[in-house]
């Protein structure tokens, strides 16, 4: 799923800093599951504005409203009418979240109260791990189900580079496990090293402009 | 002869081929070029031109090749995946062929974090064996790496890089042999201290039969100092500088570590001399350019071959 975090307090407050009443739209889809920006995350983002608020001029007034998932404007049917007490909203949704919800209501600044991250996957509780960058020309295949554009620093396509140290380590970190060393590791046990000798040609990378995905059954519905 | 440049004469006739390295200024200086070059001049077949060395700005490597060249020094031409997109690359290479480059080095790059502006975006849009093999196609298809056909091609001398110790140790001389796959003419590895890991993978490559499709070049850096072995041992990427090495410095006095390290790299070019797969040795002396003409002497490979 796409994972976030919340922006620091400072930054939130000073986007916000020239409107009285604010809605906090929380999102029930990713952002809730890691943490960042579910309801919970809203009250708790909008006590400590409050306190803040009170604590300075007592002028601005921070209200929450979660909705199922922001990504999707079916789940968006209460928010008009709850809006027309706000000058602006606060979105603890993903970019994409915070990007329709600026769509929907063309007339209300939006401002995004999360930096979103990656997709990625949960490690334990409140820890995410990156894993897909969204390339569009998946090539877990033959990486033994690694992803080189993600793991690798350099996104490299045939094998390690020469950085490589300390145990199969990157060069940019002792900490963070050589993505080429682990493909190259994984694929001698499963005997499969006849898929990284070859020499694999460059990518036609997908992510260069705005992609719109329409599923196969859904392509006539469409008109492409 | 696929370039015509002095290296590949050098090492085509026969001759165990002997590099140098400058780095390029931090700034436009034209005369930190050259005079760098100037301790050069005589002592090697080519001289690499660092690329944007750990992530550092620095004077572009091609527009400093041209310095070199104007000092009747031929260049080797660094180019990086770090900062280029495919379309860059191909514009330099075209651009540094119209002004005489005859020789280039693909490689990787240090990852931007190693350097003065962390945070840049790193393009690596095409890895290294995709570069050699990009410059292959543009020498010897005369085509663009999208298809179309290039109005005069590039004929340049294709390097790359190896570095035999990375881990894992094994894989090293397959990724050696997609590199000479892609197109590689020649190779300049890391800087080895590490001797027996050296002779087993050059061992490896020669029963691959690897080293009669390319040229290899041993890299060489002598140690300045205790300090920056023990530096190179911890700091810098995929380095491995064993023990031995750091011991024999210990037993040199402080005044006399240089002169140490400049008479183990000449045991170590000796060597390689007599090792069968070594076509010659990529010296880089790391800011130490001056001490060039001194090592080339006590290493025995001067004079140079002078090629027609």
């Amino acid at each position: 799923m796409v994972k976030s975090e919340r922006k620091p307090i400072e930054e939130i407050k000073d986007s916000i800093k020239g409107y009285k009443n604010i809605l906090n739209i929380g999102c029930g889809g990713c952002s809730s599951v890691c943490l960042s920006g579910g309801q919970r995350e809203v009250n708790m983002l909008n006590a400590e504005l409050n306190t803040l608020f009170k604590a300075e001029n007592g002028s601005q007034k921070i209200d929450g409203y979660t909705i199922e998932r922001q990504c999707n404007a079916k789940y968006y049917y209460d928010l008009p009418e709850i809006l027309l007490n706000y000058d602006c909203i606060l979105s603890m949704a993903c970019g994409a979240g915070v990007q329709l919800a600026a769509e929907i209501f063309s007339n209300k600044p939006v401002f995004p109260a999360v930096n979103t991250v990656s997709i990625g996957i949960d490690r334990d509780i409140g820890m995410y791990e990156e894993k897909c960058r969204a390339c569009g020309q998946c090539v877990l295949g033959y990486t033994a189900g690694i992803c080189p554009v993600t793991r690798c620093a350099k996104s490299l396509f045939n094998g390690p580079c020469g950085g490589t140290n300390g145990g199969g380590m990157c060069e940019i970190s002792n900490e963070i496990p050589c993505a080429w060393h682990d493909i190259y590791e994984r694929l001698k046990e499963q005997n499969r090293l006849d898929d990284i000798l070859k020499i694999q040609p460059v990518m036609m990378w997908q992510n260069q402009v705005q992609r719109t995905t329409i599923q196969e059954p859904y392509k006539e519905r469409y008109g492409k | 002869m696929k370039s015509g440049s002095n290296l590949e004469k050098v090492l085509e006739a026969g001759h165990f081929a002997f590099t140098g390295e400058v780095g390029p200024p931090r700034g436009s200086n034209v005369e930190a070029v050259k005079k760098k070059a100037r301790y050069l001049k005589g002592m090697v077949d080519m001289v690499n031109i660092t690329d944007n060395q750990t992530a550092m700005v620095r004077m572009s490597s091609w527009a400093a090749s041209l310095f070199v060249m104007q000092e009747d020094l031929e260049p080797n031409f660094q180019m990086v995946c770090r900062d280029r997109n495919r379309l860059a690359m191909q514009a330099d290479i075209l651009g540094a062929y119209a002004h005489g480059i005859r020789n280039i080095l693909c490689l990787s790059g240090d990852h931007q974090k190693f350097g003065d502006h962390p945070y840049a975006k790193g393009v690596f849009d095409i890895d290294s064996i995709q570069l050699v093999a990009l410059i292959k196609k543009m020498r010897d298809e005369g085509k663009f790496l999208g298809g179309a056909d290039i109005d005069t091609p590039p004929k340049l001398f294709i390097g790359a890089a190896a570095n035999p110790f990375g881990d894992p140790f094994e894989w090293r001389v397959h990724r050696l042999a997609k590199k000479v796959e892609a197109g590689a003419d020649f190779i300049q590895t890391q800087c080895i201290y590490n001797m027996k890991k050296m002779r087993e993978w050059i061992h490896q490559a020669n029963d691959m039969g690897l080293t009669e499709k390319t040229y290899i070049l041993a890299g060489v850096t002598p140690m300045k100092s205790l300090g920056m072995a023990r530096y190179m041992k911890s700091s810098v990427p995929g380095m491995d500088v064993p023990d031995e090495i750091i011991n024999r410095l210990k037993g040199a006095e402080k005044k006399k570590q240089a002169a140490e390290g400049i008479k183990m790299a000449c045991e170590q070019i000796e060597e390689f001399k007599e090792m069968k797969g070594v076509a010659g040795v990529h010296l880089m002396a790391i800011e130490w350019e001056h001490k060039v003409p001194e090592i080339a002497e006590q290493a025995k490979v001067l004079p140079r071959p002078v090629m027609n």
